[in-house]
């Protein structure tokens, strides 16, 4: 493992005094307005962070609701019409006996939107109470969310992909339901959502800032 | 602070829990992480800007033959149907799911394009120890904020997902654009390995004359 130099009992750029910069990591001295190597903004903490968060979660959660109600696929045959949901469409792939591929869709439809509303309410909270515990854990927690986010769009390409190929005039057609376009939605929110969340102030709940910032 | 500090161009803070280190150079091929949240600060390879400008224009010019070229083909019963990239972002052209196509269509061509296109813009002189062309920065800076909404690697397990849902109705094949596409995948995740922001940056603003 590489060091980046001893740092004496590890304080943070702010309680020197100081602002980094989040795109290059050059320091300057606090309210300094742009950065002078990239440009880019200086804030030393983002103060709207969790008002963005809380917004963005909220749509990103009513939109999930439509979503799972709604159809994702509308599929013609010759003989029928079918309308599946996402959890329909798991449990189509378990008929066919596709688990892999289930699981796959489950986890990225499902599994990975729940957990990531859980995960950023987690956050949100617990930088509000000022909690100063697990910090290397929510610190985690966080970069899997930031992560992990955008795999939920799988099933909306899912869903591009076979209704742009199974289009055989009168033999099998699929096409796109309105659940497609709300699932976008809410992984779009929820991704902003987690980009909103200033890691930062995971780590500032054991200090003491008198700044009035 | 006891202890005065050190020059404010030998100090790197990290981006994730703003925590203030001295910033030294690194052996070959090592990684330099953030002492308290572990994320990783820099990470030093030589001739990297020269390694990922190539890896760069390659996944520019395999994106292009990704959506030039015929992605899918599947037949049923004597019907046939092709595919291209650009049928998969018109699948959602109908009505309600319109926005839909437009996302799409940035998530997997538009973005990837730009975010590519502005990395050899901004890289480009630097490869060849030139002065940065004017803007350079604010490509770089583009290209790093749009890495989270490019979603090639997303969509190519998408068409996996698909193709075996379709498997049991009809035979599929796969053309010359699913390759170049899943090329694309993989010169993307390397090239993205090789960034190192730090460096990047300070060989940006250190512009030889």
């Amino acid at each position: 493992m590489g060091s980046t130099g001893p740092s004496a009992g590890l304080i943070t750029a702010r309680e020197a005094g100081l602002v980094t910069c989040q795109r290059c990591g050059q320091v300057h001295v606090i309210n300094t307005a742009y950065c002078k190597r990239c440009d880019g903004p200086l804030r030393s903490r983002d103060t709207q962070s969790l008002q963005k968060v809380w917004a963005f979660l909220l749509a990103g959660m009513i939109a999930y609701i439509p979503a799972n109600i709604y159809p994702m696929l509308l599929t013609n045959t010759l003989v029928e019409h079918t309308e599946s949901t996402i959890v329909g469409g798991v449990v189509d792939l378990i008929h066919h006996g596709s688990f892999g591929i289930a699981l796959i869709v489950f986890v990225a439809s499902v599994m990975i939107p729940i957990g990531k509303f859980v995960a950023i309410i987690y956050l949100a909270l617990s930088v509000q109470n000022r909690s100063s515990d697990n910090q290397h854990e929510r610190h985690k927690a966080y970069e899997v969310v930031e992560f992990i986010g955008r795999w939920s769009m799988i099933d909306v390409f899912v869903v591009a992909i076979l209704s742009a190929l199974v289009q055989l005039n009168t033999v099998a057609t699929i096409n796109p339901g309105i659940a497609a376009l709300s699932f976008a939605l809410s992984v779009i929110f929820t991704m902003l959502s987690a980009q909103s969340f200033d890691s930062r102030l995971i780590w500032d709940a054991d200090r003491t800032y008198n700044d009035g910032h | 602070m006891p202890q005065p500090l050190p020059p404010l161009d030998d100090l790197v803070a990290c981006h994730q829990c703003d925590t203030l280190h001295v910033a030294q150079d690194l052996p070959e091929n090592a990684r330099a992480y953030c002492q308290r949240c572990g994320a990783v600060m820099m990470t030093a390879q030589s001739a990297s800007i020269m390694r990922i400008l190539s890896l760069a224009m390659t996944a520019f010019v395999m994106l292009i033959a990704a959506i030039s070229f015929p992605f899918l083909s599947l037949d049923a019963n004597g019907l046939h149907n092709t595919t291209s990239v650009i049928d998969a972002v018109l699948a959602f052209n109908d009505g309600y799911a319109f926005p839909l196509a437009v996302a799409v269509a940035f998530f997997i061509i538009i973005i990837p394009l730009v975010r590519l296109g502005a990395l050899i813009y901004a890289l480009g002189p630097l490869a060849r120890d030139q002065r940065p062309h004017a803007g350079a920065k604010h490509a770089f800076g583009l290209a790093e904020r749009l890495r989270p909404w490019s979603m090639a690697e997303i969509f190519i397990v998408g068409v996996t997902v698909a193709l075996i849902k379709v498997a049991g109705l009809a035979a599929v094949t796969v053309g010359p654009a699913f390759w170049a596409f899943a090329g694309v995948v993989i010169v993307t995740v390397l090239k993205d390995q090789m960034i190192c922001r730090y460096s990047i940056w300070e060989a940006l603003d250190h512009q030889p004359d």
